[in-house]
């Protein structure tokens, strides 16, 4: 029977196989091939990939998917943190605070496209108070205004993350330092931000990823103008726009190369404590 | 403390509240420029237009996939999650070295050939069809949630069950499962948002309005060059109502859920 | 039924917890393992229960052989130190649960039956997180009989319970083990627990048993040292040194009948008499304890307990006098009692 208990992880590893595993070494395969809606399929080796190398249009994606996922993961740690803190003091309507801290993150990523699109338009978008400008019609503003809605959307999940870590926090170890004399600010530096390292971590590794994936803000928002294409809008344009399946999954592989590439840096860093089960 | 809090509750909050607003705003009052902070003349029209373009439709179908995909991804992760946590399974780190890679997958990359499979199938524009991916999308939150509750359970009671005569199935769903329940939940709330919300799969998938559901509903309103916002406001309003319960209700579940797994002592 | 443990061996890694253990348990025998912690008893319980595989010899059950058997199949039911009630199910519904692996009809008599038994019936309806310690060990207890298993399997079951709830649960215990005409096999390092509940107590160390008997015989016929100073409270008094023709020589001496050699001496607090006696020594310190009084002397220089009763006077600093009614002798080769 002993035997037995391992197999009840078949079924869940053999969905996953197949619905994740198969796809993408199905789309690793097109992609050495040239073949779109209207024309068969021809080998095409890395053919794919050097067009891709070679297409400004293609390589402006990257650079600002690049730059996406720089700057919002930046922004979400520090902000996260912040968040954190306050979500870990102790006062009364902590429950309200943490469930309206929650609603940006709760609700569907089109929907903050939508809400923060209407923030910035040009006729009724409440930044005319602020501006006449063409919001959307400057790359700069563009690009900045799809960071930030995503730092609105997803600093929660952050915050949350560096909660978990905070509260493994003793508190004997602050009231020590209180004692010993050390103020707010030192007390953070020393105590709390190393020992949030952990949770600092995962949450950077984990929202790293995920910013690669950017999709929702910019297909709503923009749909790819004014320089804001990011890969996977990139990829979705080649694949079901232009239906061409070799350029298409060309791009969808080089996503995934980069997203696997900080999986590993993701496996390597972090305690391996944290894959492991107590037995 | 409680300035900052207020700060971060506004910054979180008033971006929807203002979109809300909006959604009682007749197109008129949309039009204006500045516009106005609280709507002058308040009106249904926006909910109306909303309803015309078949937000309710969209609803449905977003519950049937949500439910759907919870029913199945909850099983199989409980499965999963038991033997991941509790039964002696060579190379356990690689398996959930695997199962933690495979929710990092893009889903660009997933889409052209899973299309196909479910193409050849004839599950494309069904409402089965996003179910597929969302549950292989679903399963490593759910395993890495159970898992890390099922840890907590101590061993004797598992050994106990053992000796009353319990197969690792037995134990699961009767002794493991009920104890873990909040983990369960969790999970369960988790990968319902998680359906509820998925845009990607659900657009390339579903391009027929009579099985679409709301992501890509909501995301496809505007016309050519004009945005009713009257109307996708309101829809997002209506999109978000379940939403907001459910965080509103289950606010510390969510938080527990989330921050569990996370960083293990 | 008939236990059997043929050279039973476990190792984790390096470390053998279980040393080739041969062990015979008979039916209705209150079989009690007792040791310090880390000697292999829990080990040697959780192999016969099937809950760690032997990395060489057998268990068998009334002459089956159930080494290789699931616990569910070896007909043995565990008490366990720490209850492991099923939380969330009632008093009730666990001690249903292990009849209805099993599809035992008329399991509901059964379970009124056991919750009579122990005194539980009007807990019947409650969670375990409502019953106090005594009252789950009474549960986990039912648990376990509810089956009627071949064998009872109990793993340090009151060390979790105070003192004054540990006295009433050794009674019950006892009356249990006459009642159902059961066979126990009974892990525990309390000495007390074993004298008084065991029909036979196996003393294990290092994964080896040092030395099995009645309580009685482990008492009066101790053949180690270790196994002398286990038992007994306060321990035995040691006294190094060595034979030399026919008189132990140390910092305190007496005559016995042994080959030449290093020994060590063995006196029970209770076998030292306050006399004029051969030994001299000065009170360091008296334990009062009401009924009796622990006298902690230096006599030649080392420690020597002495249990005496309530009467007569002994201070701090008074010379008394000891005269040994029995010692015990630990060659390093054969013991001995003189």
């Amino acid at each position: 029977m002993r035997r037995l208990g391992p197999w009840l992880m078949a079924p869940a590893l053999l969905v996953l196989v197949l619905l994740a595993v198969v796809p993408i070494v199905g789309a690793l395969w097109q992609s050495l091939f040239h073949e779109t809606a209207r024309e068969p399929a021809r080998w095409a080796g890395l053919e794919n990939y050097a067009r891709l190398a070679r297409d400004p249009e293609a390589r402006n994606s990257l650079l600002f998917t690049l730059q996406f996922v720089g700057t919002s993961v930046v922004l979400e740690l520090l902000f996260g943190l912040a968040t954190a803190l306050v979500l870990h003091a102790r006062f009364r309507g902590r429950a309200w605070v943490r469930a309206s801290v929650l609603i940006p993150w709760a609700i569907p990523t089109v929907v903050a496209s939508w809400i923060w699109r209407y923030i910035f338009d040009d006729y009724s978008g409440v930044m005319t108070y602020v501006s006449d400008v063409s919001w959307f019609a400057s790359p700069f503003w563009a690009r900045t205004i799809i960071i930030l809605a995503d730092v609105w959307k997803t600093m929660p999940f952050t915050a949350l993350l560096i909660l978990a870590g905070l509260q493994t926090i003793p508190d004997e170890l602050i009231e020590a330092a209180r004692i010993d004399g050390a103020g707010p600010w030192r007390r953070f530096k020393e105590i709390t931000l190393p020992l949030l390292r952990p949770a600092i971590l995962v949450a950077l590794l984990f929202r790293t990823i995920d910013a690669f994936r950017v999709f929702d803000l910019v297909f709503v928002m923009t749909r790819g103008k004014s320089g804001t294409s990011v890969l996977q809008y990139q990829g979705y344009k080649a694949l079901f726009d232009q239906q061409d399946y070799g350029m298409g999954t060309a791009i969808s592989a080089v996503v995934f190369l980069l997203v696997a590439t900080m999986s590993v840096i993701y496996v390597r860093t972090v305690p391996s404590r944290l894959l492991e089960a107590d037995r | 403390m409680k300035g900052a809090a207020a700060v971060i509750v506004l910054c979180s909050v008033a971006p929807f509240l203002w979109f809300g607003m909006a959604s009682l705003k007749g197109p008129q009052e949309i039009a204006q420029r500045p516009p106005t902070l609280v709507p002058r003349h308040p009106t249904l029209e926006g909910y109306r237009g909303a309803a015309e373009k078949g937000i309710f439709g969209w609803m449905a179908n977003s519950l049937i996939v949500a439910a759907a995909t919870t029913l199945l991804t909850i099983p199989l992760a409980a499965g999963a999650a038991y033997a991941l946590s509790r039964t002696r399974i060579r190379g356990r780190r690689l398996w959930l070295g695997f199962v933690l890679a495979a929710s990092m997958f893009p889903q660009i990359t997933l889409a052209h050939t899973l299309y196909g499979m479910l193409q050849a199938v004839g599950l494309v524009n069904t409402r089965a069809a996003p179910i597929a991916p969302y549950v292989s999308l679903t399963l490593p939150l759910a395993i890495w949630i159970l898992a890390s509750f099922f840890r907590e359970i101590p061993a004797e009671i598992e050994e106990a069950a053992r000796i009353d005569g319990a197969g690792p199935l037995r134990i699961l769903i009767r002794v493991f499962l009920p104890v873990a329940a909040p983990g369960v939940f969790t999970a369960a709330i988790l990968t319902f948002i998680y359906a509820w919300n998925e845009f990607f799969f659900a657009l390339v998938l579903l391009t027929r309005d009579d099985v679409r559901t709301l992501p890509p509903g909501i995301a496809t309103m505007p016309g050519q060059y004009t945005f009713p916002w009257g109307e996708i406001a309101a829809a997002c309003v209506l999109a978000t109502a379940p939403l907001l319960a459910a965080v509103a209700l289950l606010q510390r579940r969510i938080v527990s859920g989330l921050t569990s797994g996370a960083v293990k002592r | 039924m008939r236990l059997a443990i043929e050279n039973a061996r476990k190792t984790f890694g390096r470390t053998v917890a279980v040393d080739d253990v041969n062990l015979n348990v008979a039916p209705g025998e209150f079989c009690v393992l007792l040791g310090p912690s880390g000697c292999g008893k829990s080990t040697l319980l959780r192999l016969v229960a099937g809950l760690e595989e032997t990395s060489s010899g057998s268990i068998r059950i009334d002459g089956e052989d159930v080494t290789h058997k699931e616990p569910g199949d070896r007909d043995v039911a565990m008490v366990f130190q720490n209850y492991a009630l099923y939380p969330h199910m009632t008093v009730r519904k666990n001690l249903a649960f292990p009849l209805e692996t099993r599809k035992v009809p008329e399991a509901e008599n059964r379970v009124r039956e056991t919750a009579e038994l122990l005194q539980i019936t009007d807990l019947l309806d409650r969670l375990p997180r409502e019953l106090s310690g005594g009252q789950r060990q009474r549960v986990a207890i039912g648990r376990a009989i509810v089956r009627r298993p071949k064998l009872f399997l109990f793993d340090e079951p009151l060390s979790n319970l105070d003192a004054q709830l540990r006295g009433d649960m050794r009674a019950e215990l006892a009356m249990l083990h006459r009642r159902l005409e059961a066979t126990i096999l009974y892990v525990t390092h309390d000495q007390i627990e074993a004298m008084t509940l065991a029909t036979r107590i196996v003393l294990l160390n290092r994964g080896r048993i040092e030395q099995e008997g009645t309580p009685e015989e482990m008492y009066r016929h101790p053949r180690t040292l270790f196994a002398g100073r286990f038992i007994g409270s306060p321990p035995m008094n040691a006294v190094a040194g060595e034979v030399k023709g026919g008189r132990f020589e140390g910092p305190l001496t007496w005559p016995v009948k042994a080959a030449d050699g290093p020994a060590t001496l063995g006196v029970r607090p209770e076998d030292l008499q306050i006399t004029d006696g051969p030994w001299r020594g000065v009170i360091d310190r008296v334990e009062y304890l009401g009924a009796e009084r622990y006298l902690h002397i230096n006599a030649g220089g080392i420690q020597i307990v002495v249990r005496v009763g309530p009467r007569g006077a002994f201070r701090k600093g008074d010379e008394i006098g000891l005269s040994p009614e029995r010692v015990h002798l630990f060659p390093k080769t054969e013991p001995k009692v003189v």
